[in-house]
């Protein structure tokens, strides 16, 4: 059967190429066009709130509907920062998502590593207490944590927003995930040259897992960046809240302008948005990876 | 084959060997535990040690002033009383069933954007995905105004056909389902990530196969693509569910508490938001938090036990 198959083939697809080609050329047309809804209907909201950053009050809220600015209101930008304390919300969470970030890398890389790399007696039941971790909704930590934070008299403060948040058991697992695909001989070869267990974890084992290690931090950064209960938990203080925070409370009590609203939001989502479009291909395979293998 | 004697010597190097091969173990066993006290310490403290706090929180009655007293079970026998809860119980599990749609979008998306040779694949999927990495924050306050009920852009097109369109998200009726077309449309990009991952593990014969037997692309899909999907489609499945029932920021953004849609629009983990930190009654938020996790474990066993029935791994 295969070699009737092969034989026929070539003569075959000759025949069929043209006509082939043809048809998937106007079948990817109709894809497109179902695409390109999907894709107006994702970016639409995004178009609107850049043109109503740049309107007046009035103009957003006309009836008819004031899709172009008349005059591009640059200043609503500017505002955003005199409205609330913008430029602290962005520092605090920059801050927020660094620490939480740092910390992750270096505590889940290490825990992750002993995990899939050393033996000890012992492992089982401690790595089946971070998968318990892991499977418990986070509202079950949330007021003890808060009391932790309390009590170190942190609430209000930048610790508060990271502290928790350094140490995770998805984290760890998912870097003995990564630790686990790389092969047993490395780790044998750097025996061998008398490397002891931390050598062959920071000199040998770490840079092999950067694609972990990326993954990880990709993942944190957009949890982090966009963290909302706890932070509105622990910091009250305008002052001390990340921006996600900032928006959910300030608007409505320090103000009903829509058009600078807007102007916040986006200056707040693109950063992330930008790191999303430069390393776009990390993200995929991160969040893939996650799933796939987590 | 050649018959070796135990030489001293050898008996020698063998023992040292089996020592210095204990000893490497002691140290990996001690590199270990070192490695390994940073998150044990951390998540100890912040994880571990807290959900025994918070089970036993459940069971005390918290004073306005702090201070808490043991209180049996009676936070939870008001738990299934309380017409609060009962009501942000059903809006939480209307609102997980819904979003549930972003499955099957994601899954046309992917479908149509994992075909060979199609152009702009990079594009679509960045654009798909903006919504993902957008601010929570963010998106809620652009569709509060998207959905506005006097100036904004849905009712003034409305308007422009003669109809007069609702107060979206502060008509008891619609705020929930509005929340929920959001969080659907906010969540298509990440299932669509998946779903592309788990197509392209699919191999390339299949099709081709298929295709010089004469079956067509819905052919394909639904005999090919959906049965080997099916374990990401599980994945995802369990992954979004677990998700809606922790929706919090979507509701404390577009409804916001002075709302009359509040009542019939408040999930769970807003209630314990609410009661945990607004109206310092820790007790009662402690009881609420483990009614999620048990509404959480149903709906996950549920699922794996369904998955028997749909789910085809090779």
């Amino acid at each position: 059967m295969t070699s009737a198959t092969a034989t026929a083939t070539p003569a075959t697809a000759a025949a069929a190429r043209p006509k082939r080609r043809r048809r998937q050329g106007q079948s990817h047309l109709v894809v497109h066009v179902v695409l390109i809804v999907g894709a107006l209907l994702m970016i639409a909201p995004f178009l609107l709130e850049l043109l109503l950053s740049v309107e007046s009050y009035a103009e957003a809220t006309a009836v008819p509907l004031n899709f172009w600015p008349g005059k591009w209101l640059w200043s609503n930008y500017s505002d955003v920062f005199g409205a609330m304390p913008f430029r602290a919300m962005f520092v605090n969470t920059v801050l927020m998502t660094a620490g939480r970030t740092l910390g992750q890398l270096i505590f889940c890389s290490l825990a992750g590593f002993a995990f899939a790399r050393l033996k000890f007696r012992g492992s089982g039941v401690v790595f089946g207490l971070f998968l318990s971790v892991l499977m418990v909704p986070s509202q079950l930590f949330l007021i003890p944590q808060y009391e932790i934070i309390n009590d170190l008299h942190l609430l209000n403060s930048l610790p508060a927003l990271f502290l928790p948040g350094i140490f995770s058991a998805f984290g760890t697992f998912l870097m003995r995930q990564f630790f686990l695909q790389l092969p047993r001989e490395v780790q044998e070869a750097a025996y061998i040259d008398g490397a002891g267990p931390f050598q062959t974890f920071w000199r040998v084992m770490l840079p092999l897992a950067r694609p972990g290690l990326v993954a990880l931090a990709i993942l944190v950064i957009i949890w982090s960046w966009n963290d909302l209960l706890w932070p509105l938990v622990v910091n009250t203080d305008p002052s001390s809240m990340p921006v996600s925070a900032g928006l959910a409370t300030l608007q409505g009590q320090y103000l009903t302008n829509y058009p600078v609203l807007m102007a916040g939001s986006l200056m707040a989502s693109i950063p992330l948005i930008a790191i999303f479009v430069i390393f776009q291909k990390h993200f995929i395979e991160g969040i893939a990876f996650s799933a796939t293998k987590g | 084959m050649v018959a070796v004697t135990e030489t001293p010597e050898r008996q020698q190097t063998r023992r040292s060997v089996r020592r210095r091969g204990s000893a490497r173990k002691r140290i990996e066993a001690r590199w270990a535990w070192i490695l390994i006290a940073p998150s044990l310490i951390g998540l100890g403290v912040f994880s571990i040690w807290p959900i025994f706090r918070t089970l036993y929180y459940s069971f005390t009655l918290w004073g306005p002033f702090g201070g808490h007293t043991w209180n049996g079970l009676s936070n939870y026998k008001t738990l299934f009383s309380d017409s609060e809860v009962l009501r942000s119980l059903r809006n939480t599990i209307v609102f997980a069933a819904l979003s549930l749609l972003s499955v099957p979008i994601g899954i046309v998306v992917s479908a149509l954007l994992n075909r060979q040779g199609l152009k702009g694949l990079s594009i679509y999927r960045t654009i798909y995905f903006i919504p993902v990495i957008t601010l929570p924050a963010a998106v809620a306050l652009m569709w509060r105004f998207v959905y506005n009920g006097d100036y904004g852009p849905i009712n003034q097109v409305l308007g422009a056909v003669g109809i007069n369109g609702p107060h979206w998200t502060s008509d008891p009726s619609t705020a929930l389902y509005s929340v929920a077309v959001v969080a659907i449309w906010s969540s298509i990009g990440y299932n669509m990530v998946l779903f592309l991952a788990g197509m392209q593990t699919i191999p390339r014969q299949f099709y081709e196969a298929a295709e010089i037997d004469g079956a067509g692309r819905i052919r394909q899909f639904f005999q090919i693509t959906l049965p080997l999907l099916s374990p990401t489609i599980f994945f995802v499945t369990v992954i979004s569910v677990i998700n809606a029932l922790q929706a919090f920021d979507l509701i404390y953004v577009m409804i916001g508490k002075n709302n009359p849609a509040l009542a019939d629009s408040e999930t769970i983990v807003y209630l314990f938001y609410e009661k945990g930190f607004i109206q310092s009654n820790g007790g009662y938020a402690a009881a609420i938090a483990f009614l999620l996790l048990g509404i959480i474990i149903v709906f996950t066993a549920g699922q794996f036990w369904l998955q028997r029935r749909w789910v085809h791994y090779d």
